[in-house]
Order: structure tokens, then sequence, then C-alpha cells
């Protein structure tokens, strides 16, 4: 019988969450690192054995781990990540230049065909390539190198680069999100990169036309149609036909449009969820209703999913990097919440059960279907 | 023979229990010691210092002697009890935190 494992990353550890393909009796393991800020985990989609996590902490830094056997084991691997050359200078919040300087790895993303090859998007926005399994890590410069890097600007959680899109179909495509530069893609495997910003549209940018600046927050696509993205914005549900040359919105009846998860059914290209959130200045759910948000439609007309979530009193948040679907025939999709619940729902959305509800807060939820 | 005491995470991180006993080359400063300490214990590079300029994290203190040393060269003597032996030298991570 099929197996689930959820890596699920907290502000003090990492826990891996097991079951079978019923996904209703769980196995909690951790936390792993506990104590230390685990951004992201993630497995190789070329070996299920093989994990990635980016450790952090204000007193030592970042940290890589590598796991070789599914998470029961970790060592400590490359944690070196320096920007080629000199820098530069990006905006500050105030418009000032301010030194492009590393902080932490928001995100990993395992090769789809070679288990030593990951990438790492970084705060202050770049992107990192690992081919020897994380042991060393080189920037791809032409993203950070692209002209408008010194107009970039941080978001409030800082600039990163927190999404990174690999093409099943063609090992040279990428795409990847940074807040609050934008979207970028790349047709030659990250030596250069395009800004695929149009038709975003924000308020705090005065020109509409505006290549870069605007914060996107996370973008999410299904992998028999790498061609159709759909993003979270700050503001605004979008969605792109054509790779990301153009955006449209697509929040129709959503209650409110702001959020930051989004992601896409694992056999149903047009399905998709988000998690409204109120407002960027309220980072909870509106009416205090935890409510997961289904399109059936590719977006315009939504379905709030409520079974099984707090319909009252819930003030948590839901980030970006916390949302997954795993592959079974019933596609089973997962989120966690800044309150330390990890949520699973076997039928696609339908109900809802907490796998957990005390964690530390929950920062990212990967999900991997196993034989 | 130099006794350093790490902070916890790093003691963890490192797999060392206690302190740890280094042999240092030449005179005990803060950069040998260091050097040494990173030598023996590779993932704790860019832990305690910057990888690529060296310098002291900001959240990293080092201790030795009731002395605070975190502002001393990295290249001046360390105490002569620390050198040998008698005393050793902590590495301290800094109240902070949530």
């Amino acid at each position: 019988m099929s197996q689930v494992r959820v890596l699920v990353g907290t502000r003090k550890g990492a826990f891996v969450l097991t079951s079978d393909g019923k996904r209703e009796r769980w196995e909690v393991s951790g936390p792993h690192f506990g104590g230390w800020e685990i951004y992201h985990l993630k497995g190789s989609p070329a070996d299920p054995n093989r994990l990635y996590a980016s450790q952090s902490t204000g007193w030592h830094g970042q940290l890589i781990q590598r796991s070789n056997d599914g998470g029961k084991t970790w060592e400590p691997v490359g944690n070196k990540f320096v920007y080629e050359g000199t820098p530069g200078t990006h905006q500050w919040y105030d418009g000032t230049p301010h030194p492009w300087e590393f902080k932490r790895v928001w995100h990993l993303e395992p090769s789809l065909t070679d288990p030593d090859t990951v990438y790492a998007g970084v705060e202050d926005a770049s992107l990192f390539r690992s081919t020897d399994g994380g042991q060393t890590w080189q920037e791809l410069p032409g993203l950070r190198g692209h002209g408008s890097g010194p107009q970039w600007q941080p978001g409030a959680g800082g600039m990163c680069l927190h999404t990174i899109l690999l093409d099943p179909g063609d090992p040279a495509r990428m795409f990847i999100a940074i807040s609050a530069a934008g979207a970028f893609r790349t047709t030659d495997g990250g030596e250069t990169w395009q800004p695929i910003n149009r038709g975003l549209r924000s308020e705090f940018i005065p020109d509409p036309t505006a290549e870069v600046g605007h914060c996107v927050h996370h973008i999410a696509m299904h992998p028999s149609r790498p061609n159709v993205l759909f993003m979270q914005k700050h503001w605004d549900v979008m969605r792109s036909d054509d790779s990301g040359g153009e955006w449209r919105e697509i929040s129709g009846n959503l209650p409110t449009d702001f959020g930051f998860a989004i992601d896409v059914h694992a056999h149903e290209p047009e399905t998709i969820y988000v998690v409204p959130i109120k407002s960027d200045l309220e980072h909870y759910p509106p009416e205090g209703k935890l409510r997961v948000y289904r399109s059936r439609t590719g977006g315009e007309e939504w379905e709030p999913l409520t079974r099984g979530l707090p319909q009252s009193d819930c003030y948590v948040n839901v980030l970006r990097d916390a949302m997954a679907v795993d592959s079974l025939d019933s596609c089973g999709v997962y989120f966690g919440t800044t309150g330390g619940q990890v949520y699973v729902s076997a039928d696609a959305g339908d109900s809802w059960a907490p796998i957990v509800r005390d964690l530390p807060a929950v920062v990212s939820v990967e999900v991997r279907t196993l034989p | 023979m130099i006794r350093v005491i790490l902070p916890a995470h790093l003691r963890l991180l490192a797999k060392a229990a206690g302190e740890v006993e280094l042999e240092v080359e030449g005179p005990a400063t803060l950069r040998s010691v260091l050097d040494a300490l990173e030598a023996r214990y590779p993932m704790l590079r860019g832990t305690i210092r910057d990888h690529v300029t060296r310098e002291r994290r900001p959240f990293i203190r080092f201790f030795a002697c009731a002395e605070d040393l975190s502002h001393e060269s990295p290249d001046a003597l360390l105490p002569e009890a620390v050198a040998a032996g008698r005393e050793p030298l902590l590495l301290v991570g800094a109240i902070a935190g949530g």
C-alpha cells in the first residue's frame, strides 16, 4: 500500500509525518534540529530517500542538512553561500541603496532527475545551485545581475527568493519569484532571466507597466501543463496561460484576494487551492474562519472548504510554502499554520482533519507519495 | 592543549559532548583556536565566524577568565591560563531570540 511522507519546517525544528494511503493515522518524528528555524525541507524527486533541509538561527547563520535515508538521520553539508563578484546594491525599504547581504535559504528545490543537484532560493534574493549533493554552492549570477537588480526592494519578510519551479518538460526552463521584485523565467538553465510580470497590478507601484517591484507571494504549476502558472500575489490571485508572458486576475468571488499559499490538484490541472487571508495588516483569516478555497475552473469561481476546519476564533496564518498536495488517486491536500497545526484532506479538500495541533509555527509543508 | 566550551546548538551540531580540547600550533589566539576548532569540526564553519570576512558573527561572544574578549584583535594572545589549559575559552550565544 502506498505511503505518504509530509515534511514540515517550523520556527523551532523539522518534523516528519508519515501515514499509509488512507491518511488517517500518522506517525510523528521530530523535532529534528530542535530550536533552529527550518524554513524549508524537501525530498529529491529522483531519490525518495534524499532530503535537503534549510536550517538557520540568528546566532549561527545558515546550515544545510542532507538525509540519505528519508529523514531518519541527517548530516550537515555545505553552508557557504557567496555571491559572485561584487554584489552591488538593491533598494532598502526607504528607497536608498543597500548592499546585497546573504541572510538565509528560504527554499530548496531538488532537481527532477539528479539527487545531487539542488537549487536554493536565498535572501537577499538570488539563486544558488549545488551539483554535489549540497557540499558546495554556486550562484547563478544572471538573475541578480539582471539589469533591474538595483531596483529590487524587500517585502516585509525580507528580500527573499521563495519560489522555484522546474519545468518537467524542459530542463533549461524554470520560474522563480522574489518578494518584492516579482517573477522571472529562464530558458537557458539559469544563465539569463526575463521578468514575467506583465498584467500584475500593485497599488504601491505608480507605474502600472513596471517590469519589477511586484510582491509575488507564491507561484504554482501543474507538471503536465508547465505553461500555465497560478500566482498568489500580495493582493490578487493571478493566472498565466503563456508561461508568464501575460497575467490575468482570477480572484473572482474570493472573500479576500490577499494570501500566501497556492497549489494545484495533483490530477486536475484546473483545480486550485488558496487560503484567503484578511489583509496585509491582519495576517489571519477573515471572520476568524479558517477556509481553504477551491476552484475547479482554473480560477474566478471559488468554493469554501470548511468541513473539519475551525470556523470560529481562528487567527492563524498560512505561509507561502506551507501547502502541498500528494499524488494518491484521491488527491491529498495539506497545509500548516502559524498556530502549529498541520491539516490533511484525503479527499481533495472536501473534509479536513488535523495531523498535529501543537507544533511550533509552521513555515513549510512538503509531501511525497512513497511506494 | 586549549579547552573550548561551545554553545549548546554547536555542541549538538558537532556531536561534541562537554568541553572540546584542541592542540593549537603557535601562539594561542582567537584566530588560531577557531582555526583549529573548525579544522576538527568542519560543520562549524560559518556558524561562529563569517565564511568570507572571518569576523565574529554578531550574536556570538568570546569569554575567558571572566573577561569579554569579543572585541579583542583575533591575533591578540589569549590569557595565559587559557593557553595553559587551566581555564576554558567560552563561546557564548547572545541572550536573544524568541
